[in-house]
């Protein structure tokens, strides 16, 4: 990839492509490679030997992350059992919950934007007999509590929600989830990979059971997450899904990655000492870029809740344009579009699709996804090639024509495309 | 996904962009695809009466950068050519004219959906017998 430096709003230079995808990745901080690297040379130890100094230089170094993951979520360090990564942790969770508790009932309550790492394990335990329930969200994104109350029955082992949600970055409400859950004696598991290090995440306060996270969305390396299983009040039991040396107290067998859990700690230490102040300027910036869209573009709608939002993010659709023709005209820019012509499965985003937003929405949708690296200049950079482009490509939309002819686009009796 | 220089020159240069009076008995208008589904194509083309030459043709399109090529390229195959000439454009031309990979497909099916459903509305407004094209009709109902 060619990168080279152009003058962009002001006279700050910004270096070209820019990323803006940080739901997708982050970059690992410098700090946190620089804290690995020991890790691959002399201190190479596998930290499950328990007879030489190799071993207990790397057994060491794995307690002090785990210290350092424990203390940013608000729990033990006995309490952390590292994973492969989120998808990992999400498997693990519910169907080690599923498999251990299954005598005392066989329901599980979802909701539809979850992660797929969430959903399609639902899925596969339907069809081991389980009953999933799978709760809508209202038009911001988030449960209606209310909902949730009437999904639970005798039979409930366990509500699985995410803290926050990948495409459109809504808060969902785990306090109250987590206390609804302790009343009835369930289990709450939350997929709180987009939320650590970004918002407040406590699993004493939110009343957090399991909390699934990785390290690659808070700057730490790739390949490395955690699953928080609380010690008491109550204990969790989970049934290991993976078969072997009887690794992180029997939950997960398998040589730890120690050079990627040390980097897993680093980046929670540091999310530790400078979330709050992080979390106001990340907020700043992506206000910013909001305004600056809003401000000179007409028919832009926001997906997700404006009020109970993670502060990098921002989802929005363009009314009449289509998302991967936006995304070929703002090349030098990396975000994310919920159209299907991006997505393997050629369909829109079922995260926006669930919102109720119309599919003719999501197709029109970028997810921006600001970061701890993104500056000013570049937020004023994407700003104006955003807007260029939008306007340059509904001049050749046929759609945005129709609507400033005053044709209501939902009453036209559209053919039906013949290779569907 | 890597798109072909022949896509990206469409896209960022793309040909006959715009309208014309789709009421004018020398214009047909073609209006395929829907927005629920990622892609809408509109292509007209004006007509010499007395030749049955399509002298122009002008397209505008909602939807990704292989829909707005193919399109594009439709507008410049089409013009010059008569009527029953363009009906015998294939998507398949368009596809290996623009190197378009299989999930792409579907636009150069637009692409000639686009141009006969021009060319329907065309013989429809001019008495002429056509098979019914697919079409989508703006209902009468202005907001």
């Amino acid at each position: 990839m060619s990168t080279n430096v152009i003058s962009g709003n002001g006279n700050k230079d910004v270096k070209l492509p820019i990323y803006m995808d940080n739901h997708a990745t982050t970059r690992t901080d410098p700090r946190v490679v620089e804290e690995m690297l020991p890790y691959f040379t002399e201190k190479f130890g596998n930290a499950a030997s328990r007879n030489h100094e190799f071993g207990w230089v790397a057994e060491q170094a794995v307690e002090q992350a785990r210290e350092r993951i424990a203390k940013l979520i608000g729990a033990t360090s006995k309490e952390i059992i590292f994973t492969s990564g989120a998808t990992e942790s999400n498997n693990l969770a519910i169907k080690g919950v599923a498999e251990m508790y299954k005598e005392k009932g066989n329901h599980i309550i979802t909701q539809a934007i979850e992660h797929k790492a969430v959903l399609d394990t639902c899925k596969r335990l339907e069809k081991y007999g389980f009953r999933v329930t799978y709760l809508p969200v209202q038009k911001d994104g988030r449960i209606d509590l209310d909902d949730l109350k009437r999904a639970m029955d005798d039979k409930t082992i366990l509500v699985t929600i995410m803290t926050a949600n990948n495409e459109i970055g809504a808060l969902q409400p785990i306090r109250e989830i987590g206390a609804l859950c302790h009343e009835r004696g369930v289990l709450f598991h939350t997929d709180a990979v987009q939320a650590i290090g970004k918002v407040p995440f406590n699993v004493i306060q939110d009343n957090v059971d399991l909390a699934s996270l990785t390290a690659h969305k808070l700057y730490g390396p790739k390949g490395v997450g955690a699953l928080y299983v609380r010690r008491k009040n109550p204990r969790v039991q989970l049934v290991a899904q993976i078969d072997g040396g009887g690794h992180e107290r029997g939950m997960r067998s398998g040589t730890l990655n120690v050079p990627g859990i040390v980097g897993f700690g680093k980046a929670c230490a540091i999310a530790s000492e400078g979330m709050a102040e992080e979390a106001v300027k990340l907020a700043a910036l992506r206000d910013r870029l909001k305004d600056a869209i809003m401000g000179q573009l007409d028919e832009v709608y926001i997906n997700g809740s404006v009020e109970h939002r993670l502060p990098g993010n921002l989802n929005i659709s363009f009314a009449y344009v289509e998302g991967e023709s936006l995304l070929m005209g703002i090349n030098d820019i990396a975000v994310s579009s919920g159209s299907a012509c991006t997505s393997a499965t050629l369909e829109p985003s079922y995260v926006l699709k669930g919102l109720g937003a119309g599919d003719d929405l999501a197709h029109s949708s970028i997810r921006f996804g600001i970061g701890r690296f993104n500056t000013q200049a570049e937020v004023d950079y994407v700003a104006e090639r955003v807007v260029d482009t939008v306007k340059r490509l509904r001049e050749l939309s046929p759609l945005y024509e129709m609507a400033k002819e005053g044709i209501d686009l939902t009453k036209v009796q559209w053919a039906a495309e013949p290779t569907h | 996904m890597a798109y072909s220089d022949k896509v990206l020159d469409h896209y960022n240069h793309p040909r006959n962009v715009g309208s014309f009076d789709k009421n004018s008995t020398e214009v047909g208008t073609g209006l395929v695809g829907a927005p629920e589904c990622g892609d809408v194509m509109k292509l007209q083309i004006k007509v010499n009466p007395a030749t049955n030459i399509i002298e122009d043709a002008k397209f505008k399109t909602f939807g990704c950068g292989s829909a707005i090529a193919s399109s594009s390229l439709a507008t410049e195959w089409v013009k010059g050519k008569t009527v029953d000439e363009a009906l015998t454009i294939r998507n398949t031309d368009i596809v290996k004219e623009l190197s378009l990979p299989p999930v792409k497909i579907h636009c150069s099916v637009l692409a000639e959906d686009a141009i006969r459903a021009a060319i329907g509305d065309w013989k429809k407004k001019n008495g002429q017998h056509s098979q019914p094209q697919p079409q989508a009709q703006p209902v009468e109902q202005r907001a």
